[in-house]
């Protein structure tokens, strides 16, 4: 045979993957192939490809990974890609081998990474060579810890993701799961039922909708192949290449409509109203990606662009469980405001708090320490930040919304902003306990509704303004956004200093 | 069967939806009053109530099952 077409042959029976195989066609079933989720995820053809004829000594075509340079909107990106087809996407050795060289690829290239992920875990058959030692599999993982913050990672979710293998997605800044086709769990249905008696099925165990909805796994839950990799084009967009550089600005365009922004916001404190609709409002139209829309709804956490400009927003929703704290929405603002500030996207609060939860259950579920998690990360963060009060604005839950105290370039308020340490009720309760227990029976009331009153006038959004410490400006609610888009643009020229340190000690 | 279930703590201050009314996916069953503010009680599925387990004033536990559907 003449050596070139030697080459093609090798070359065209790697890139075919398993295909051929009758069983791991079937593995494909309403799925895309990996290449075909190349084409779509990138602009163009890949720059270039490593590792291609690895494993052919195996008969394991590209040892079941596939490692490429491409375009994402015309910027570079690494994309390393698991091919259910080929040994069901297994990890060998010469895959772990291709996926830690191409992290440090793109670390060294400052790229954005990205895990297109559809394997059934470790190849049992190679975990001599692959799982103990300083170079096995789980480099992987050390490699993810390090270059995390340095550099977006993206996981997309099309299949299986099992046991230790669940830690690519873990350890990524975002996971896009495609329900009823990704699972991640540590143990298999089979496994549970083994060790601990459990009877469970695959998709209650570990699915894309779980993950999404209640574990906190998955950021975004999409119906497609297709769909996943539409939302990664999307959300790069609002990423810079590496925490070295800002996010791009693009093109201002104006609202299409503008939303009276007054008939929104209820003026009655304890009526629920969906933040969305403010959020919608504030942002460029058809700008708000969401991330974990099903998990902790309470809070709501989207990329959105302002004035063309990318920001974080970080949400209280009084239509979800009156908007109150709890451990899962706090967890989940947390790690949206370190995400957005170790890409330098500037931070949005939109404050409408009664506080966090309180109760015993919530306290032995460690709300104090989830909580000091988001006021850790809302201290921390150095990005350009403005906090809107837009109703309530009680406690620690004010605070942990990027309070005045925390060092917000702005603290805003709309004129129906209620800031207080505690509300009516339980600031009279507080204060007056003992004088309403030593009143007749029949005075009490009076006498609460009169030092409630009183107590709420004083809470009102003029006597927080008089503090030019508390509030920057009160702001009315249909010129917010482009006070928002000025002072974004003013603030983003600063330039943010850590001082120097190991690592603060997290609470966590 | 399909219930509809507390979704935090707090005291049932409205109860909207009477048994034998059809109820969607979304709509609001009860309103409970927790942290200062209403908080709807929405139902997961769509069907008819068969049965409302709490009446106004009860104190109910995240989880507590505010009614059943046939």
């Amino acid at each position: 045979m003449d050596i070139y077409q030697k080459l093609d042959e090798k070359r065209g029976w790697a890139a075919q993957g398993g295909r051929l195989s009758e069983k791991s066609a079937k593995l494909l079933a309403g799925k895309l192939f990996v290449r075909d989720r190349l084409k779509l995820l990138l602009d163009d053809e890949p720059d270039f490809e490593d590792g291609l004829l690895a494993g052919i000594d195996k008969g394991v075509p590209a040892d079941a990974v596939v490692t490429v340079i491409g375009s994402i909107g015309g910027r570079q990106v690494a994309v390393i890609a698991n091919d259910i087809t080929s040994k069901a996407g297994t990890w060998g050795y010469q895959t772990f081998i291709k996926i830690t060289r191409f992290q440090q690829l793109a670390f060294d290239l400052k790229i954005p990474l990205i895990y297109l992920v559809d394997s059934a875990g470790a190849r049992i058959d190679e975990q001599k060579l692959c799982y103990l030692g300083r170079r096995a599999w789980g480099n992987i993982f050390h490699n993810q810890v390090k270059f995390s913050g340095a550099i977006p990672q993206l996981c997309l979710l099309f299949g299986p993701s099992p046991a230790g293998a669940a830690y690519v997605p873990a350890l990524c800044d975002v996971v896009i799961m495609v329900d009823k086709k990704a699972t991640a769990y540590l143990g298999s249905p089979r496994m549970v039922k083994m060790a601990i008696g459990e009877d469970v099925t695959e998709e209650e165990l570990g699915g894309a909708r779980m993950h999404c909805a209640l574990s906190g796994l998955g950021d975004v839950l999409v119906q497609s192949d297709e769909e996943a990799i539409g939302v990664a084009r999307r959300y790069l967009s609002y990423f810079p290449s590496s925490y070295a550089q800002k996010p791009d600005v693009s093109a201002a365009s104006p609202k299409a409509a503008a939303v009276d922004l007054t008939k929104v916001i209820p003026h009655n404190q304890n009526v629920p109203y969906d933040v969305k609709v403010l959020i919608e409002a504030l942002a460029d139209d058809g700008s708000v990606l969401e991330i974990k829309p099903l998990f902790a709804r309470e809070m709501v956490t989207a990329l959105v662009r302002m004035g063309g400009r990318p920001v974080g927003v970080v949400a209280n929703n009084s239509k979800v469980k009156g908007g109150v704290l709890f451990n899962d929405s706090s967890d989940k603002a947390a790690r949206f405001i370190w995400l957005c500030n170790a890409f330098n996207i500037p931070l949005l609060f939109l404050q409408d708090i009664s506080g966090y939860m309180i109760g015993s259950s919530v306290e032995k579920a460690g709300i104090i320490r989830h909580g000091a998690k988001l006021l850790s990360a809302v201290c921390e963060a150095t990005v350009p930040r403005i906090s809107v009060m837009v109703r309530k604005a009680y406690g620690g839950g004010y605070l942990a919304m990027s309070g005045a105290p925390t060092q917000p370039d702005a603290m805003l308020a709309l004129p129906t902003a209620m800031p207080a340490l505690v509300g009516p009720e339980a600031a009279v309760n507080a204060m007056y306990f003992n004088q309403i227990a030593e009143l007749p029976e029949s005075e009490r009331a009076a006498f609460v509704a009169r030092k409630r009153e009183e107590y709420g006038a004083d809470i009102d959004v003029y006597s927080a303004a008089a503090d030019s410490m508390a509030v920057e400006a009160v702001v009315h609610p249909n010129e917010l956004r482009d006070e928002l888009i000025r002072r974004y643009d003013a603030y983003s020229r600063k330039r943010a200093e850590a001082f120097e340190k190991r690592n603060p000690v997290h609470p966590v | 069967m399909k219930h509809i279930d507390s979704p935090m703590a707090g005291t049932v201050w409205k109860i909207v939806k009477a048994p034998g009314e059809s109820v969607d996916f979304g709509d609001t069953v009860a309103i409970l009053e927790s942290m200062k503010m209403e908080i709807p009680v929405e139902s997961n599925h769509s069907g008819t109530i068969a049965e409302i387990l709490v009446k106004e004033g009860d104190v109910v536990d995240e989880g507590t099952v505010i009614a059943r559907l046939a």
